[in-house]
């Protein structure tokens, strides 16, 4: 029996052609807009998030508190010292703890010059690996800096790729480095980040005489133990500065950033995106489903006579409400299965082209992230939404009496 | 006992201010396996009566007997039952769904009667044959010529094996020829025991096939004569 009512809608939708695609053109773009986004914005928050724990969730880095603009430590107004370090250091349940500098510096190569943010390479072995993991950095060409290493620069992949200095630099060619010579040891690996991308590391030793730094240190990043312990780490660390600064609770002149914090400020953002997102694509449902109970409605009119015709051959009012449900749904299902179809397509296809212009996106961080819950949920919505729309042209229809309906 | 019984039935619309008095008080009784024409010109109310006697519609005063049931005690479901159940229609202008083919049109009062699949589509398929129109099974009904939909619309009245078959104007669209064949249907239906009742405004028709025929006037049975048969 339902499976008569359901090849009958189907002859009824078909019969209707053109207007019965129009008529799905509401739900198509409605759920195509959002499986396309959803996937493409999963898809998004994952690479993003992957990159924030990329560096890890047992790491804390300190700087002080920012004036603005600039890398980190860059614009502060009280540097942090080697007396901030010790403090640091002796805190239980850190592993090691990691002086970072990062400096402008006047850049030479050939005879074209111009300034980049150069950044420090710890000196132990340990702590340069540490580093490397924590910024996903990998060789290109050459080999990365070691421990011992003296006078040589690790340069981001936009150096080799592109013409900053008029020329591409390549490996075993020398740079100057406020007027000091550096070898390029190695060309990173192209990454998905413009700051990885265009990084300029140098060792330790050398930023520090580059710069002549002495007391200062421009970011510290601490290794703990156990990451379970992080956040009260991060408190105790708060807690020994102010007191050493004598500062009280809220006035801070230095920041403890927890990877944590800063992954669920972005997942914040990006989840308020995706509401949106949804809201947008919701109208469109919406109006869908005005489309449908519309041409349902026009659908009642043109077919009284067929009502008319089935009532006075046995059709029930239940029957009569059943076939235009049926048909309402499943304008309802066909629109929300060539929605996902057309969705997961304009989500690959964004996903492809963004790979082609932009290169150095991971595919992971554009990519597209499907679930077969919002596929299974976007179908069944769009069902439901051609099931409501159709409530009421079908108990119109089903209301109708034999005898009037015979008339038309 | 009567299969189809009207006791001073009336049927009265309301046209802007005035009232149309469309059947006013038929008595009307059918017996099995009758042939029975109702006569009368446009405007006497043969539609309306053949819309209560067929119970497609309810009396405003009066009462409607299906097989011994009052039909205005009836849930409408159940009316709808019993008269897919007893009662099958032919129309003037055919009444068949023009998307679907000949044999889904005719396996269509079945569904609502819940019948299987595997019968209805014997059924069907006998039918269609007894009709003459095994070689038009799967063609859709607005393929098929005038005389053939009004065979397939004999074949679908047939379907649930109704006792009675209703025909409102059943030539009416047809040529001489056409017209004949179906009358031999009907006729051919009420030797095999079928109750006839047929709407008609062709006195030849109604007096060559009919036992009874009822002359409508006014919404009034004016006489009562008998046919050839």
């Amino acid at each position: 029996m339902i499976r008569d009512y359901v090849n009958f809608t189907f002859k009824n939708v078909k019969k209707r052609g053109l207007r019965s695609w129009l008529t799905m053109l509401g739900i198509f773009i409605g759920i195509a807009s959002i499986v396309a986004l959803i996937s493409l914005g999963n898809s998004l928050q994952k690479g993003i998030t992957g990159q924030f724990s990329g560096f890890g969730t047992d790491k804390l880095t300190i700087s002080n508190a920012e004036t603005g603009y600039g890398p980190p430590g860059s614009t502060t107004i009280k540097k942090l010292t080697e007396n901030d370090f010790n403090i640091i250091n002796n805190i239980n349940g850190i592993e090691f703890v990691i002086p970072r500098y990062v400096r402008s510096a006047e850049i030479k190569y050939g005879k074209v010059s111009n300034y980049q943010y150069v950044a420090s390479l710890p000196i132990e072995e340990g702590k340069i690996k540490t580093v490397y993991n924590a910024l996903n950095l990998k060789i290109d060409s050459g080999r990365l800096i070691k421990e011992g290493d003296t006078g040589k620069v690790l340069l981001g992949n936009n150096y080799f790729k592109e013409d900053i200095f008029g020329k591409k630099i390549s490996t075993g060619k020398s740079i100057e480095i406020q007027g000091k010579k550096f070898k390029v040891s190695g060309i990173l690996k192209e990454a998905s980040t413009f700051i990885v991308n265009s990084i300029i590391l140098v060792p330790e030793k050398d930023v520090k005489e580059l710069f002549n730094i002495d007391n200062e240190i421009d970011l510290i990043v601490v290794q703990v133990k156990d990451e379970k312990n992080i956040k009260n780490i991060a408190e105790d660390i708060r807690n020994a500065l102010r007191k050493d600064r004598n500062l009280d609770i809220g006035e801070e002149d230095f920041s403890v950033q927890t990877p944590e914090e800063n992954l669920e400020a972005i997942n914040t953002i990006l989840s308020i995106l995706n509401l949106i997102i949804i809201a947008i694509a919701s109208i469109s449902l919406f109006v869908g489903g005005i489309g449908i109970a519309n041409t349902m409605y026009t659908s009642v009119v043109e077919r009284t006579k067929d009502i008319g015709i089935m009532k006075s051959i046995g059709a029930r009012n239940k029957d009569i409400l059943l076939l235009f449900l049926f048909e309402s749904s499943i304008l309802g299902l066909v629109g929300g299965i060539g929605g996902v179809i057309i969705g997961l397509g304009l989500a690959f296809s964004i996903s492809y082209m963004a790979s082609i212009f932009l290169p150095g996106l991971e595919i992971t961080t554009f990519g597209i992230d499907f679930s077969i819950l919002l596929i299974s949920f976007s179908i069944f919505f769009s069902f439901l939404i051609g099931a409501m729309s159709g409530i009421f042209p079908a108990l119109q229809a089903s209301k109708l009496t034999p005898v009037e309906a015979l008339r038309k | 006992m009567n299969i189809i019984e009207l006791k001073n039935a009336k049927k009265y619309f309301k046209v802007g201010d005035s009232l149309v008095r469309a059947v006013d008080g038929i008595d009307f009784g059918v017996k099995k396996g009758e042939f029975i024409s109702v006569m009368g010109p446009s405007g006497s109310g043969k539609s309306t009566s053949m819309n209560l006697i067929g119970s497609l519609d309810i009396p405003t005063h009066g009462k409607v007997f299906l097989d011994g049931i009052d039909i205005s005690t009836l849930h409408e479901s159940e009316l709808a039952r019993i008269r897919g159940e007893k009662i099958g229609f032919i129309f003037q202008n055919f009444n068949l769904i023009s998307n679907l083919t000949a044999k889904e049109n005719i396996m269509l009062p079945m569904i609502f009667q819940e019948v299987t699949k595997r019968e209805r589509i014997n059924i069907a398929e006998e039918l269609l044959e007894k009709v003459g129109l095994s070689n038009r099974m799967d063609s859709l009904a607005n393929q098929l010529s005038g005389g053939e939909r009004q065979r397939v619309a004999i074949a679908r009245a047939l379907a649930n094996n109704p006792e009675v078959i209703l025909a409102d104007e059943p030539t009416g669209n047809l040529d001489s020829n056409n017209g004949e064949m179906v009358m031999d249907f009907l006729n051919k239906l009420n030797k095999e025991g079928k109750t006839i009742i047929m709407i008609t405004h062709e006195e030849e028709l109604a007096k060559k096939y009919s036992q009874k025929i009822y002359w409508l006037k006014d919404g009034k049975i004016e006489k009562i004569t008998r046919g050839k048969l």
